[in-house]
């Protein structure tokens, strides 16, 4: 693990159901840390480029989340929309402490060729 | 990078640069200048703007976003002053820019008559979205008098915008009848006649002798001596084309900025394009040749060869209601004939003009049905000898090859547009079905926006997409439910039942789902199929739920919801409306309505207070009024015979009874119900998914109506003598409906899948059947019939939803 600094402890994975979503709130705003149905987690900005529309309202589909508002679907993996549709959002690193099943959060953001979900470590 | 220079952000160059940037983004560093303050919007939608028909939001074509994605600078509000050749620079009122390449696109200025009077306050041109703003703010005023001079196109909008607004209208028209250069004087007088039944007032041959007034207009006065009272004068007679700035700059300059084929100037690194430019001779005022020239001007710029060139229009008045058409020359003259057609009892007029064996020009009005056929064979220059006698009345009456249906669609130019919520033109949609291998009508949607709006274009869609993939386009063929499964809803439906399927996985494993865990599509529906299919058994999935029936509230634009109470048969009392006022008050709710189904609606709560906003409702015995849910909605009923004196049933009793049995139960899609006292049907049960209409001799019982997307009456199931006949009747449908309905299926749309008789033969002929479903619905609301806002106040229920997890606000690494 990476310096204690960087990482935040937001919660426990049960904490979310299986294909829903929690909200964090940070300096930048809402985030919307997601729950696959395989228990991985994400976390990317909680405002649908299209509308602003809360994707953490959506519904998830494998690493995906339909926007509640117009139906954009958005990567959980890279914040990016999916489709015939452009535009995308911040996505941020999580990761699972593989002992206490705490998920922990890094406020800077994932890079988008390692797109973070640490759930084996 | 090179750099380009577009003077003026009109239809033209707006087109321009959205062909520029579909073929080369990185080509040219942009910058855009506009005299107006604001960016490209679609001009010709200005007339449904004044109507009301619009909003100026609606017609903008690239908002901001635009700009920057495509990194364009803007200069709006700032007007090019000059144009230094020998330096390469552009003047703005703010500053210069170099340019390598230059678009002088500056459209055309209105021309004013010169009389007196013409700068009083209150006479406009009718131009831009300032004089539309002006227009719709004079009109604001109770009785105000407006007179538009030129009864032309732009004239003719303007005072049918003016009239929809209230206002009292004169057209002012110098010529002998409206609209000349486009109609002969026939078609003229017809739309005289229908303009002056709108209560527009119409003066052809008067000329405008001056127009009166001290600080303000107060009316015009025509040659003739007569005055007209106004106080808005809007002058419509003709466009100028803006060459100043290119005259200045010593660019060849004939009527307008001359060009050549591939739309350069004089000046081999300025093009210019739109209203303020001539070629070989002909200067331009329609929208279509300039999206012509903005094509090649693109292509140009990008060293490709293009060459414009002049071709046939048409034109359309955009007036709702007044159908008229016209295209080509219809002058008589030596050598030409005509074909006329008129029904006086309909408005309906048609002239064809024939030279030698082609058709040259096609005036209709009344009934414009065949004009796209007739501009073809007009374009095409196609021989029309053989089909003379029966030419005027159409395609549809051309014998010899059977008629085909699609050829309609077929013969509609590639600009077409067909999609008038989306602006989707017919080269757009064949194009991207052609390039991307679309197969079905989905997919066209999410591709080319086409038809995902309102949905009426929905039929010509599919007649194109027939067009262009031939054969193997079968719209009958079973839909599959979304692109995880090749089954439809039907058999899902069916397969759930016989193979005792009991959760999505379990249905999900079993029929072979090409995804994981499905898509937003798929799994409401599941969820919503098994609930109905298994109550008591089967755990409701929760996270498959669209948002607002999960939690139970309608999700609002900003992310807020709003939060909807039963009002059981409409009546309230004053404990729920001081419960409701409280509530309001307490939590800070912004906006408090009543709603189309005739009870309240708070809206703008925040999603936190939901709970505690249920808690306070429901201890004044309040319950969810499921306003969010493909579930029963309102049962809206009339006075009846309790107070009213037509009154024959109670009508309030039997929505209160029908309500309180049946609230809280999912169905296919949203059921909405009324039960009027008597045939005069205030509680317009007539458009309702299920009605009553009380009689005398008992209750008719009605259903498959609605009035949102589609608006359809209802049909009579049948007539019952007792309310508790009625009753058992309306359940018992309703439970078949639940059983068979495809989700997102309203009930007039499961009628017309298994027809009346199906129907009919289990509710209405079969007694022991009827009891059967109603016996069903009455066991699955022993499961559903439960407030789910006294479930989540409680805190039993979903807790997590209505809090952050955790908060890091004050975390201050993060920040960028
Ligand atoms: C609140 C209300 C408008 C109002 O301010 O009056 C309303 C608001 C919405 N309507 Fe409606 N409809 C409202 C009465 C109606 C009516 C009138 C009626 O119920 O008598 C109709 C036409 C009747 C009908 O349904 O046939 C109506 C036809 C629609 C439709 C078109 C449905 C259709 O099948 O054609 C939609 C879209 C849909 O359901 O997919 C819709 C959808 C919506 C949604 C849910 C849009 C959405 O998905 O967010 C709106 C939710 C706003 C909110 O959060 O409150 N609303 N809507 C009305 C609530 C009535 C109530 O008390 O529950
Ligand atoms: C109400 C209305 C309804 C219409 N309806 C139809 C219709 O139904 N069908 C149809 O085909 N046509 C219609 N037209 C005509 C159509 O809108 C025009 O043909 C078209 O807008 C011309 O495009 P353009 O780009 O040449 O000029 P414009 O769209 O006028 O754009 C020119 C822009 O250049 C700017 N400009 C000018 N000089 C300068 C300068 N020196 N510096 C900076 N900026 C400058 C102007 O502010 C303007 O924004 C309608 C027009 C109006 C006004
Ligand atoms: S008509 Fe209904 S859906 Fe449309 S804006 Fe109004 S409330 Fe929303
Ligand atoms: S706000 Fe998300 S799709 Fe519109």
């Amino acid at each position: 693990m990476t310096s204690a600094k960087s990482w935040h402890r937001i919660g426990q994975l049960t904490d979310i159901p299986k294909l829903g979503a929690r909200c964090v709130l940070t300096p930048f705003g809402r985030l919307a840390v997601f729950r696959t149905a395989d228990d991985e987690v994400y976390a990317i900005e909680d405002r649908c480029p299209h509308k602003g529309g809360p994707l953490s309202q959506g519904i998830v589909h494998d690493t995906s989340v339909t926007c509640p508002l117009h139906n954009m679907v958005i990567s959980l993996k890279s914040g990016k929309v999916l489709g015939p549709d452009e535009g995308a959002v911040r996505a941020f690193s999580v990761r699972i402490d593989p002992e206490t099943s705490a998920i922990e959060l890094s406020l800077t953001e994932a890079s988008a060729e390692a797109p973070y979900p640490v759930a084996a470590e | 990078m090179q750099k380009l220079v577009v003077i003026g952000a009109g239809m033209a160059s707006g087109r321009v640069l959205e062909h520029l940037f579909e073929t080369d983004p990185t080509a040219y560093e942009i910058t855009l200048f506009n005299a107006e303050p604001r960016g490209n919007y679609n001009r010709i939608m200005l007339s449904p703007v004044l109507s009301g028909e619009k909003s100026y939001e609606d017609i903008v074509t690239h908002d901001e976003a635009w700009y920057t994605d495509n990194q364009v600078t803007c200069r709006f509000g700032e007007k090019v002053v000059a144009i230094d050749r020998a330096r390469k620079v552009v003047v703005g009122e703010k500053g210069e820019v170099p340019y390598d390449k230059l678009i002088v696109a500056t459209g055309s200025v209105p021309f004013i008559v010169p009389v007196e009077g013409r700068d009083l306050p209150g006479v406009i041109a009718y131009r831009d979205l300032d004089d539309t703003n002006i227009m719709i703010e004079r009109s604001a005023k109770p009785g105000a008098k407006a007179v538009v001079i030129g009864g032309g196109l732009l004239g003719l909008e303007a005072a049918a915008g003016l009239r929809l607004r209230g206002m009292d209208v004169t057209v002012v028209h110098l010529a002998g009848h409206l609209m000349e250069r486009q109609l002969d004087e026939a078609a003229g007088y017809l739309l005289k006649k229908d303009l002056e039944r709108r209560g527009i007032a119409v003066l052809t041959k008067a000329s405008t002798q001056k127009i009166l007034g001290t600080s303000h207009v107060e009316g015009v006065e025509l040659a003739d001596g007569t005055v007209i009272e106004a106080e808005l004068v809007v002058m419509a007679v003709g466009i100028r084309p803006s060459v100043q700035l290119a005259k200045e700059a010593g660019l060849e300059v004939g009527r307008a900025i001359t060009v050549d084929a591939t739309m350069r100037t004089s000046d081999s690194d300025i093009y210019a394009v739109g209203e303020c430019v001539e070629f070989e001779g002909t200067l331009f005022g329609l929208v279509a040749p300039l999206y012509e020239q903005a094509k090649v001007v693109a292509k140009s710029l990008l060293d490709e060869e293009e060459r414009f060139s002049v071709k046939e229009l048409s034109t359309k008045l955009k007036v709702t209601g007044c159908d008229l058409f016209s295209a080509g020359d219809f002058a008589e003259s030596e050598g030409r004939e005509e074909i006329v057609l008129r029904d006086p009892a309909k408005g309906v007029y048609r002239r064809l003009v024939l030279e030698g064996d082609r058709l040259v020009g096609a005036v209709m009005y009344g009934d414009t049905s065949d004009s796209n056929w007739f501009f073809d064979l007009m374009k095409n220059r196609t021989p029309v000898s053989e089909m003379r006698e029966t030419l005027i009345f159409g395609q549809a009456y051309q014998g010899g090859s059977p008629l085909d249906p699609m050829a309609a669609v077929a013969a509609l130019p590639d600009d077409a547009e067909i999609c008038g919520c989306n602006g989707v033109c017919k080269g757009k949609i064949t194009g991207t079905i052609t390039e991307k291998g679309l197969t079905s009508l989905d997919d066209v949607r999410a591709h080319t926006k086409a038809s995902s709006s309102c949905g009426t274009c929905t039929g010509l869609v599919e007649q194109l997409m027939a067009l262009t993939l031939g054969d193997s386009f079968n719209p009958n063929a079973v839909k599959p439910m979304c692109g995880c499964t090749d089954l439809g809803h039907g058999d899902v439906r069916r397969l759930i039942k016989a193979k005792e399927l009991k959760s999505i996985p379990e249905v999900m494993q079993e029929l072979e789902w090409k995804t994981s865990c499905g898509c937003a599509k798929c799994r409401p529906a599941l969820n919503y199929y098994l609930v109905a299919d298994w109550p008591g058994e089967y755990v409701d999935d929760k996270q498959s739920r669209f948002i607002n029936e999960r939690v139970h509230a309608n999700i609002q634009k900003d992310g807020t919801y709003s939060v909807v109470p039963r009002m059981w048969g409409g009546m309230t009392s004053a404990k729920e409306l001081r419960a409701i006022a409280d509530v309001v008050e307490k939590f800070d709710i912004p906006s408090v309505k009543c709603t189309g189904g005739a009870r309240i609606d708070m809206l703008g709560v925040k999603k936190e207070d939901l709970p505690a906003v249920w808690a306070d409702l429901n201890a004044a015995g309040m319950v969810s009024g499921a306003a969010y849910g493909k579930a029963l909605r309102t049962v809206k009923s009339c006075v009846g015979s309790d107070w009213c004196r037509f009154g024959t049933q109670d009508s309030t009793g039997l929505g209160i009874r029908i309500e309180k049995f049946m609230w809280g139960s999912w169905t296919p899609g949203k059921v909405k119900m009324a039960v009027s006292g008597c045939p005069r049907n205030c509680a317009e049960a007539t458009c309702k998914d299920v009605g009553v209409i009380c009689t005398e001799a008992g209750y008719e019982i009605h259903f498959a109506g609605a009035a949102g997307l589609d608006i359809k009456g209802t049909e009579v199931l049948t007539q019952v003598a007792t309310e508790d006949e009625a009753f058992e009747v309306i359940v018992a449908l309703v439970q078949l409906y639940r059983e068979q309905g495809h989700y997102l299926e309203r009930m007039y749309k499961w009628l017309k899948r298994v027809g009346m008789d199906s129907i009919k033969a289990a509710i209405v002929d079969d007694l022991d059947k009827r009891r059967h479903y109603f016996d069903r619905f009455a066991y699955s609301q022993t499961f559903y019939r439960k407030d789910p806002w006294a479930e989540r106040a409680s805190g039993a229920v979903a807790a997590h939803e209505f809090r952050p997890m955790a908060d890091l606000s004050s975390f201050k690494e993060a920040a960028e």
